[in-house]
């Protein structure tokens, strides 16, 4: 027993060690942000908060048109997606309908090949549609969600019949069965799976990178991109300040969230 | 429900996500083929048909090589230590160790920042003399080095980073898996007095099997698709020493506008995804129900 007292301390001592060590970058960029510059690679525990830096790099880049582009971006993604992938779930999971089987072996190939390494066709595609440097353009590729579909499909297969044969003897037709019996009883899977999507899209960067060339349509990761590349000294004050601006939304609401992000992210993983 | 509307109505609420998928999934990989074929067409120059031309060009290309070996070298090394570092991250924060909240916010935060952030705040971190790892390497007696600048050490500087950016994203699946087990396993064998070393080897390990299988083709896939900190960070250099698949095509395509070349690059890493595809479908299937 006395060993593993001492295994046991042993263990929390390195578990923490990691901690620290993982927490330290992040740390370290908050610090760099709420100090003056002369502080930057100074640690004193007294040194004064300023949010100076939060103020001139919002005002040093349309950070307020990049906000809005992502959020648009996201909200845009996700509303379609929702819609989509529900009634492809939905048709997977109840309709025995001509080449099911095949059909949903096509959709899982989007598992596998995502959107993310077609970028050379994709493009050529928006181009022949003339949605380059658009904000559909961006979300387009993404919208018919393989994972989502996949995701709601299981879901929906462990919807007792009972309930679908109750609805339609009560003259439900299979729209509002789908509304009013399927959806509510998703409502964690969607909650998951509008997370998943709201961090992957406001996380996302190559593809809007390729898509957009000018204020009114670019993210915010490619706006913070630009900005940190932009000519004006290395000033790391300045670019910790937006790069935590840029994140922020997403880690204040998982700070807040903890737990359902955590069991939203599980969920979305057990699939 | 006739056969007729199940057919029709099936197809119907299908659609619309078909229509897309077939459009950016489908559509665009088989012609990915087709243009590889092909030219790259410029002005009023189309594409002309050259068989297997692009493929030769790619043979005997040395940085499209180069970057299958950073690919290479770069998911050997990720993708175990990252793999390992989430098993016992998942462990730990399993247990009732103190601080727990802590640790669990601290292992997971990386994953919710976007990768492009990420770079930016290493970045800092690499940067040479007065970066936090030199000020580090300077205690222990290292002059200044140029991490993200010279040959030998880019690539290990973005896989550390790649590393803190994924364990914990891993580490979720992890502590999912450990959750399910049922308690009545660490009983029985603390009854036995297994000691937890035997313990893990024995019955946690082997349990956690599909859930590391589950992890490994995930953390494969991140391997070819995140470029982000290389367009952030590197640009592929010094030298193409830190150049990636992706980014290559991504460069050829739209730096050089040699699409041609660019779909021929891009069926290598389709060719890669496809095999990974099979062999997740032939060893994981048998393991993994998830139907």
């Amino acid at each position: 027993m006395e060993s593993r007292g001492f295994d046991r301390v042993l263990e929390t001592c390195a578990a923490w060690l990691l901690g620290v060590l993982w927490i330290l970058p992040l740390a370290f960029a908050i610090w760099t942000a709420f100090h003056p510059a002369e502080y930057q690679a100074r640690f004193e525990p007294l040194a004064p908060l300023t949010l100076e830096n939060f103020v001139r790099a919002w005002h040093a880049a349309p950070f307020a048109r990049y906000f809005l582009n992502t959020t648009l971006l996201c909200a845009m993604i996700l509303g379609v997606q929702l819609v989509l992938v529900t009634l492809a779930a939905y048709a997977f999971a109840r309709f025995e309908f001509f080449g099911r089987e095949v059909a949903f072996s096509l959709v899982l190939v989007q598992l596998m090949i995502m959107p993310d390494v077609l970028i050379v066709e994709n493009y050529q595609t928006l181009r022949k549609l003339g949605l380059v440097d658009t904000l559909l353009g961006i979300g387009l590729p993404y919208m018919a969600s393989a994972f989502g579909i996949f995701l709601l499909r299981q879901t929906f297969k462990t919807v007792p019949r009972e309930l679908d044969e109750a609805a339609r003897v009560e003259g439900c037709s299979f729209l509002m069965m789908l509304w009013k019996v399927y959806v509510p009883l998703a409502r964690p899977v969607y909650i998951a799976f509008g997370l998943t999507s709201v961090s992957y899209h406001w996380n996302n960067f190559l593809w809007p990178l390729i898509v957009t060339n000018s204020v009114e349509t670019r993210p915010l990761t490619v706006g913070l991109q630009i900005f940190s590349h932009a000519d004006q000294g290395i000033d790391w004050a300045l670019i910790c300040a937006a790069t935590l601006l840029t994140s922020a939304p997403l880690l204040v609401g998982f700070l807040l969230f903890q737990r359902q992000f955590v069991q939203s992210f599980i969920r979305a993983g057990i699939r | 429900m006739t056969r007729l509307s199940a057919n029709v109505h099936g197809w119907l609420l299908l659609l619309p996500a078909a229509v897309l998928l077939a459009a950016f999934t489908h559509v665009p990989a088989v012609a990915t083929f087709w243009h590889s074929l092909h030219t790259t067409p410029k002005g009023n120059r189309p594409a002309r048909f050259v068989g297997l031309r692009q493929y030769e060009t790619m043979i005997e290309d040395p940085v499209f090589w180069q970057a299958m070996w950073n690919n290479f070298l770069y998911a050997l090394f990720t993708i175990p230590a990252s793999v390992v570092l989430a098993m016992l991250m998942a462990l730990w924060v399993n247990q009732r160790l103190a601080g727990r909240g802590f640790l669990r916010m601290s292992y997971f935060v990386p994953t919710v920042l976007p990768l492009i952030a990420v770079a930016n705040i290493w970045l800092f971190f690499y940067v040479p003399d007065y970066g936090l790892v030199d000020v580090f390497t300077r205690v222990l007696g290292f002059g200044p080095t140029n991490w993200l600048g010279q040959r030998d050490t880019v690539l290990g500087a973005l896989m550390v980073m790649t590393v803190w950016k994924e364990a914990g994203f891993f580490m979720i699946f992890y502590l999912a898996a450990l959750q399910q087990l049922p308690p009545s396993l660490s009983e029985a064998a603390a009854l036995e007095g297994a000691s937890r070393w035997y313990f893990f080897r024995r019955v946690i390990f082997p349990l956690l099997m599909p859930t590391t299988l589950f992890v490994l083709v995930n953390a494969i896939i991140n391997s070819f698709r995140l470029v982000d900190h290389i367009v952030a960070l590197t640009k592929g250099g010094p030298d193409n020493a830190s150049a990636l698949l992706l980014f290559y095509i991504f460069e050829v395509a739209f730096k050089f506008w040699d699409t041609g070349y660019a779909s021929a690059l891009t069926m290598v890493l389709l060719a890669m995804l496809a095999l990974l595809a099979l062999g997740q479908y032939f060893f994981l299937e048998k393991r993994v129900h998830y139907r």
